[in-house]
């Protein structure tokens, strides 16, 4: 994590990040969440890592010295990091199976979805019937990022004339 | 000492999202920046995931013989933050690729000096 | 318009002829299987998507785009779409909520899996046009002309 701060080569970056997005998707496995570690795989060490390769074949490959460095970004960091620590102290132990998240909606969706469903993965079952409708403005939501690439990028060549 | 024991998770996870915030905050280069916004995407992630773990259960996947399951409606947020921060991401570099070509810079300060409208 | 075969170029052509075709069939499997294991919709769409990017690096993107057109990517985008709010709506025209799966057959379970296989085949649809729409406008757009 501190080397991709320090680190200027863009294209090392880049593949920092594709490392870290596939240990976090190894990290969910052992989590026991299957469906997101398959997401996460395909999605954070596919597509995003490929993206931010493309765009540096059409930018740069080297991060410029800075010229003056302030300590005010790491004053604020450090702050806002203490003020997180100091507020989990009151959360629920970790994989603590009597936590109040565990409660009411997802004791429900658990104990009827064989019943009303029909659907051994709890998740699609979850993700496509009871909550249908959030799926749907996800949809949307990818579509218009491709409406909004197609329109940024899409028609004119290198070099800006139309 | 429970305490913790109890709460490493939350702690790793408030490392990562510092780290990804400082690099948002503090480094000039755009593509940079990009690249901090996704690392802290991610460790919200790991956060409501570890956050959904119950010990001693499985995957959410009704099954024979299986009792315990873990907590299936993190997951579901999860799989949708992801997709949606992809396609902001997409969207991001994008707009990076053309700033580019306008300006003939990524860099902040560089930027802000061609731009006289600030 | 082939690229021409180089020496230090075979063992990707040849290793991307083997995977390709698996990688569909991949796809294809996890799209229909997202209801008894792991996947889904997103999953199928996204790996899809990977085997159109990984054909287009190795074999040039000349090739790539008499597969998927413009045209053809953008009607099928749109038309995963449509195909989930048509879902919606036809549930909404049989006497109950908007999108609520269970009036869509005689049964309820048989509607509740009629409605779950046309959601996720429409956003498999969708999110695998609009990865490879993003992909081709991010690579033609360094296209020397």
């Amino acid at each position: 994590m501190l080397a991709v701060i320090r680190l200027r080569n863009l294209f090392a970056v880049v593949m920092l990040f594709g490392i870290y997005s596939f240990l976090a998707a190894a990290l969910f496995v052992t989590l026991n969440a299957v469906d997101v570690a398959f997401t996460e795989a395909a999605v954070g060490a596919g597509i995003a890592t490929f993206l931010m390769l493309s765009t540096l074949a059409l930018t740069v490959r080297r991060e410029k010295l800075r010229r003056k460095r302030s300590v005010i970004p790491l004053l604020v960091v450090t702050s806002i990091g203490a003020t997180l620590v100091y507020g989990t102290f009151d959360m629920p132990y970790f994989s603590d199976p009597s936590a109040p998240l565990h409660g009411h909606v997802a004791r429900h969706y658990i104990e009827f979805s064989t019943a009303e469903v029909g659907v051994p993965n709890l998740v699609t079952a979850v993700l496509t019937s009871y909550r249908g409708y959030d799926t749907l403005g996800e949809v949307t939501v990818i579509f218009t990022a491709g409406i909004g690439v197609l329109g940024l990028l899409g028609y004119r060549k290198r070099g800006g004339k139309p | 000492m429970s305490v913790l024991i109890g709460h490493y998770n939350y702690w790793i996870v408030i490392f990562l999202m510092m780290a990804g915030l400082y690099v948002v905050i503090a480094q000039g280069n755009l593509v940079k920046k990009i690249v901090g916004l996704n690392i802290f995407q991610a460790s919200v992630f790991i956060l409501f995931i570890s956050m959904g773990k119950i010990e001693g259960g499985t995957a959410p996947i009704v099954k024979e013989g299986m009792s315990l399951y873990s907590n299936p409606l993190p997951h579901v947020l999860i799989l949708t933050a992801i997709v949606v921060g992809v396609a902001t991401t997409a969207l991001a570099l994008a707009l990076v690729v053309r700033i580019n070509e306008a300006y003939r810079s990524v860099e902040e300060d560089e930027i802000h000096e061609q731009d006289q409208s600030f | 318009m082939r690229p021409p075969i180089q020496p230090h170029n075979l063992v990707l052509r040849i290793a991307a002829k083997m995977l390709i075709p698996p990688i569909l069939m991949f796809a294809l499997y996890v799209q229909f299987h997202g209801e008894t294991g792991p996947g889904g919709g997103f999953q199928a769409g996204v790996i899809f998507a990977a085997a159109f990017i990984l054909y287009a690096l190795v074999f040039g993107i000349g090739l790539a785009r008499a597969v998927a057109t413009e045209r053809l990517v953008r009607v099928l985008a749109s038309l995963g779409m449509l195909l989930y709010i048509t879902v919606g709506l036809a549930s909404l025209f049989s006497g109950a909520n908007f999108l609520d799966y269970d009036v869509l057959a005689q049964e309820r379970m048989e509607g509740q899996h009629l409605g779950i296989f046309l959601t996720e085949l429409s956003i498999g649809m969708t999110v695998a046009a609009v990865m490879i729409m993003i992909f081709f406008a991010f690579a033609e757009r360094g296209v020397r002309p």
